[in-house]
């Protein structure tokens, strides 16, 4: 399986890596520990090109900064793919070999000429052709994205479109060469790993393979449920059908995270039982009929976490919980007690153990390795196993190990769903800073000296022309609601361009004006483009609506 | 870099104006190419850091100080960050970092040991009582024209009086020797310091042609056979440094003149380099050759504008003259020479420090291992020399170690450099054969002006030694052997009329306000060392048996641990005061 699952190199990759393409990641500021590897590679030599709409921190550390107009990425992915083609720098030999497709992408990305995508991306074709160049020609490049790929309606296509690159030029599957989309926390990794999603069972087993599925059937000593689950987004909407009632939110604040949120937390508050389950007093456990205090992951708990690089490791209780708050896997058994299920122990250890015994990706993963390793990259099979540093080596494989080519996949430029009018002319697109944590539920609770607060970041001269200072509170207005909240004027925003965070949702909830429209594949809903405009508090303020 | 923190202060027009003669806009550390793709990185960065120091140097010149918008544009043009800038340009003494309130020049006088004893003081209050802004400082490299001034100009150049064209160089200095021709200096008054004809015509580049015709290897073995070691004090064999860098193969390589000379009582170089500049060119570029090294560098102390002058007018005419360039002098090697300007500070010359401040960081030492023959300027291979070693090597490739060896001992081969001032009837440049005496040397500049009292050998760093030393032989071995140091070859003649616990306790204050401050035993230990020095001094010149202990356990201390020569010879000139009982009487 290509595409899926998680980075297929290891963070120290990076520190040996030659071309380094950030692609719509602010990891400066949002992957502050991973950025920290990324420089020890600048250090030594590598070239980095910054891809993103916004002058970021990141792209200040870049050879090359390119400001992209939102949601234009796949032109630019495209584009960047006609130039290597077109300029020989395509590795045949991989693509006879270990890909599958090329013709038919080859001719899709015909269109995408350097002036074309200069014309949609806003970005130079001089350095659309630089980065083809460096990228196809460096020893050993990586792409890295976040979120700047992935929070858009078509979020899966834009993912696809830079597989296309790593399968054009061979930069993946190899050590220093890959593909890593950075995960923003220091266990998303391990709830995906772990089964937290609703089609895949632990190990990334789907649910609707019969064999996979009675492994674990006959574990538990129970049936399971063959059909899929459905994701935070279509919850939302069976919620507006009636047809789901009760929820049980762990670790989870979407009262406060989702797009559109004046729509979501109507939902929420008119749940039949909404259980919450949360180190802290969450804005969605305000509206909880029973709130779960739990213990914090890191200092009151034992049990393991997996880091983007695919790395289990342990974690350790060095503190008790205060008060009545309870290891989450104490409350789930009891919980599943009352209902009348025995899920049998709650130890951490013996659980692990279990899951080494159902998911061949961990099955390697004793306790005692991981105490003494310093953590393993699954997959790691067996006992006599290192870990996988990097994933998808048997691209490179004489018999490909067994499996089929790669695909190309053709994707085509669509541009953002709300596209920009007069009535909303400007475009709205929303990040984290270093200082502040998402919603701010586990930050706002401590102070930080680079700490700004919630401030729409707006270039000088659209400020001149709407006549706004610097500092001044404005009302900002989407299609889909009304905020005020205060400008801050930015050199490096370009123009057309406002951002903001959403770290003080109790100040400003930007969410009012996200854009709820979501990829059908992904499940992520289109954050990084709305589409806005913005008035003077004195002004007369229209009616929002389109 | 992204992490710069600039601060709201802006620059003036002529600060910018200024700033971008050194880094042209277009090739500022970041460059915004389109309202949509922006250029740096760590590269860039890394490229231009060398920047820094001409930077500061001409935001100095234009405004008088660093002020903190001027620091600010510099640093953005180059991308770094702020505080590091501040953080350099408060090491030097050439920088102020506080507004003036003025628009004069400051006139630096050194209150150094020759100076110290000429009426430094006296000098700098007349000067004051004429409305000159006076700085007091340390050693300006002019011991023979003692009391000295420096004047940092503002709205006119930095000079010194010696650049005044009224002025008559004095320029005294002949061999010990009648039989021994003159060898470093011999082109010294005879030639024409700005004119590459004028050298050529007095055997300017015969040495050169001898090395390339020769090829690098076969130069370093006649180096090696001649015996050369180091001029600048250390006295390290000339051809193994070389020979280790030019054994490294596969990255850029440089040669360093290290003409910093800043050891109180020291200003060989600068004579050689004001009167003979094209010579130090020469020598610079048979390094290159012979190490294949492609980038030369020359860091030339702050307070010499008239030996800059004149090596930036002998650089250009080599350039143009095919003498430096792509090709040099028909060898098919590439080379050329940059200049900088030191800003006043003793620690930079020493060799991993100078290479530091050249980099455009603090000039602080480095712990070595590793060597700058492997890890040298930007921690690529470097060799870096004093101007007399280089001269020496000149000498020994147009006539052979055998003839070089003709001069000098077995030992120590050849002729040295001494600097002569004090209390002596001509203070002044002389080249002797090694081994000629202590003695020879002091009546070469006429003899004392009265009863000498204690001579300092090798400057603050050196030591003192008494009058019955006269019949020491200058050699390495020679003054080892007798407990003190040829060093940078200064000899400073003290009579009995000299105050020697207000003279201590200057050279005292000098390693305080010198040490970089990098390692602990060094910044504490100098400090200690001058408390101690101010206390006797305030006891009428008694020393307690406590307080002489604790100056030794210093001694040992900062010799012991201190990462650098600084640390190691602090206590030198101390503690020999002390022993020849020139200061400390027992309380």
């Amino acid at each position: 399986m290509f595409g899926a699952g998680g980075g297929t190199v290891s963070y120290e990759e990076i520190e040996h890596a030659d071309v380094i393409l950030l692609w719509g990641s602010n990891a400066r500021e949002a992957h502050p520990i991973f950025f920290h590897h990324l420089m020890k590679g600048l250090d030594n030599g590598a070239q980095m090109y910054c891809v993103d709409p916004r002058r970021t921190s990141s792209s200040k550390f870049a050879d090359l900064w390119l400001g992209i107009d939102v949601g234009t990425d796949i032109a630019l992915a495209n584009a960047i793919a006609r130039e290597i083609i077109h300029a020989g720098l395509v590795n045949t030999e991989f693509v006879a070999h270990s890909t599958q497709g090329y013709e038919e992408f080859a001719a899709s990305v015909e269109a995408y000429t350097l002036d074309v995508a200069a014309e949609i991306t806003g970005v130079p074709a001089d350095a659309i052709r630089e980065v083809a160049h460096s990228y196809a020609t460096g020893g050993k490049s990586q792409i890295l994205w976040t979120l700047g790929i992935t929070e858009h309606h078509n979020a899966v296509d834009n993912v696809l479109s830079l597989c296309n690159l790593a399968l054009l030029t061979g930069h993946v599957g190899r050590w220093g060469s890959g593909l890593v989309p950075l995960r923003g926390q220091n266990n998303v990794q391990g709830g995906g790993d772990m089964g937290a999603l609703p089609n895949k069972l632990p190990g990334f087993q789907d649910l609707d393979n019969d064999e996979h599925r009675r492994k674990f059937e006959a574990a538990y000593g129970m049936e399971l449920n063959p059909v899929d689950g459905i994701h935070l987004t279509l919850m939302f909407e069976a919620m507006e059908r009636g047809e789901m009632t009760a929820a049980y939110v762990v670790g989870e604040n979407p009262a406060d995270s989702e797009a559109d949120i004046d729509h979501a937390r109507k939902m929420l508050g008119g749940l039949d039982c909404l259980v919450v389950q949360d180190i802290f007093m969450t804005r969605t456990a305000e509206l909880a009929d029973v709130v779960f205090p739990a213990s914090v992951a890191w200092a009151e708990s034992e049990g393991t976490v997996t880091s983007s690089e695919r790395r289990v490791q342990r974690v350790r209780g060095a503190v008790t919980p205060p008060g009545e708050a309870r290891h989450d896997l104490d409350i789930m058994c009891a919980l599943a007690e009352r209902m009348g299920v025995d899920l049998g122990t709650n130890d951490p250890q013996e659980l692990w153990d279990e899951l080494r015994s159902l998911s061949p990706l961990h099955a390697g993963m004793s306790y005692e390795r991981l105490d003494s390793e310093g953590g393993l990259q699954w997959p790691c099979p067996s006992l006599d196993h290192p870990g996988s540093p990097f994933l998808h080596g048997w691209l490179w494989a004489e018999d490909l190990e067994g499996r089929d080519p790669a695909p190309f996949s053709v994707v085509e430029h669509e541009g953002p769903k709300e596209a920009l009018t007069e009535e909303f002319p400007l475009r709205l697109t929303t990040g984290r800073s270093l200082d502040s944590y998402n919603t701010g539920v586990q930050s706002n609770g401590y102070t930080s000296p680079i700490r700004y607060g919630e401030a729409l970041d707006l270039n000088p001269a659209d400020a001149a022309d709407l006549g706004i200072e610097d500092g001044e509170r404005v009302t900002v207005t989407s299609p889909r609601g009304s905020v005020e909240m205060a400008v801050r004027i930015q050199p490096d925003i370009p123009v057309g361009l406002t951002f903001t965070t959403y770290h003080f949702p109790d100040l400003v909830d930007i969410n009012k004006l996200t854009n709820d429209a979501w990829d059908k594949r992904s499940g992520t809903s289109e954050f990084k483009a709305a589409a806005i405009r913005i008035d003077k508090l004195d002004a007369p303020i229209p009616v929002a609506g389109t | 870099m992204a992490d710069l923190k600039l601060h709201v202060d802006t620059s003036t027009e002529a600060e910018r104006v200024a700033v971008d003669s050194v880094i042209a806009p277009d090739d500022h550390a970041v460059i915004h190419e389109s309202a949509r793709s922006v250029r740096g990185g760590t590269a860039r960065r890394r490229d231009r850091r060398h920047l820094l120091l001409p930077g500061l140097h001409a935001l100095q010149a234009t405004a008088g100080w660093i002020s903190p918008g001027g620091l600010n544009h510099l640093c953005s043009a180059l991308q770094v960050p702020p505080a590091e800038g501040y953080g350099v340009a408060t090491f030097y003494e050439l920088f102020r970092t506080t507004d003036p309130g003025h628009e004069q020049s400051v006139h630096h006088v050194c209150t150094d040991t020759s100076c110290h004893i000429a009426g430094a003081e006296d000098f700098a209050q007349r000067l004051e009582a004429a409305g000159e802004k006076v700085h007091r400082g340390p050693c300006l490299g002019q011991c023979e024209k003692a009391p000295a001034r420096f004047v940092q100009g503002r709205n006119e150049p930095d000079h010194v009086l010696a650049d005044r064209p009224d002025e008559r160089i004095v320029l005294p200095q002949r061999a010990a020797d009648p039989d021994v021709r003159l060898r470093l200096l011999q082109r010294v008054g005879v030639v024409d310091p700005t004119s590459l004809a004028s050298y050529r015509e007095h055997g300017g580049y015969l040495a050169l042609q001898r090395a390339i015709d020769l090829g690098p290897q076969a130069v370093i073995e006649e180096i090696r056979a001649a015996g050369l070691s180091g001029r600048g004090g250390a006295a390290f064999p000339t051809a193994i440094k070389w020979q280790g860098v030019a054994d490294e193969h596969g990255r850029p390589k440089h040669v360093i003149a290290n003409a910093d000379e800043s050891e109180p009582g020291t200003f060989k170089d600068r004579i050689v380099m004001e009167n003979d500049p094209f010579s130090v060119i020469e020598g610079l570029t048979l390094a290159g050759l012979a190490t294949s090294a492609e980038n030369g560098w020359i860091y030339i102390r702050g307070e010499y504008p008239l030996s800059t002058l004149r090596l930036e007018n002998a650089i250009e005419q080599c350039r143009t003259a095919g003498l430096l360039g792509d090709d040099v002098l028909g060898s098919g090697q590439r080379f050329d020479i940059e200049l900088r300007r030191g800003a006043g500070a003793y620690i930079c010359g020493e060799e991993t420090a100078l290479m530091e401040s050249i980099a455009g960081f603090r000039g602080e030492p480095r712990n070595k291992p590793p060597f700058p023959s492997t890890h040298g300027l930007f921690g690529e291979p470097t060799a870096l020399n004093n101007p007399e070693t280089l001269l020496n090597a000149l000498f020994i490739v147009e006539h052979g170690a055998d003839t070089y060896r003709l001069a000098g001992t077995e030992k120590s081969p050849g002729t040295r450099l001494f600097c002569l001032s004090g209390h002596v009837v001509v203070p002044g440049l002389y080249e002797v054969p090694m081994g000629a005496t202590l003695g020879e040397v002091v009546d070469l500049a006429g003899g004392p002006t009265g009863t000498t009292a204690a001579i300092l050998m090798g400057g603050a760093a050196g030591s003192f030694v008494g009058p019955d030393q006269l019949d020491m032989p200058l050699t390495q071995e020679d003054t080892r052997e007798r407990g003190t140091t040829l060093g940078s070859g200064v000899i400073t003649l003290f009579d009995d009329s000299v105050d020697f616990t207000a003279l201590v306790l200057r050279i005292a204050e000098f390693f305080e306000g010198e040490s970089c401050g990098q390692c602990v035993p060094c910044r504490v230990g100098v400090v200690r060392q001058h408390e101690v020095l101010v206390e006797m001094s305030a006891n009428g010149g008694t020393l307690s048996d406590d307080r002489n202990t604790l100056i030794g356990d210093m001694a040992r201390a900062m010799a012991d641990a201190s990462i650098c020569g600084l640390g190691h010879t602090a206590s030198g000139a101390v503690q020999s005061a002390i022993r020849l009982g020139l200061i400390g009487a027992r309380s």
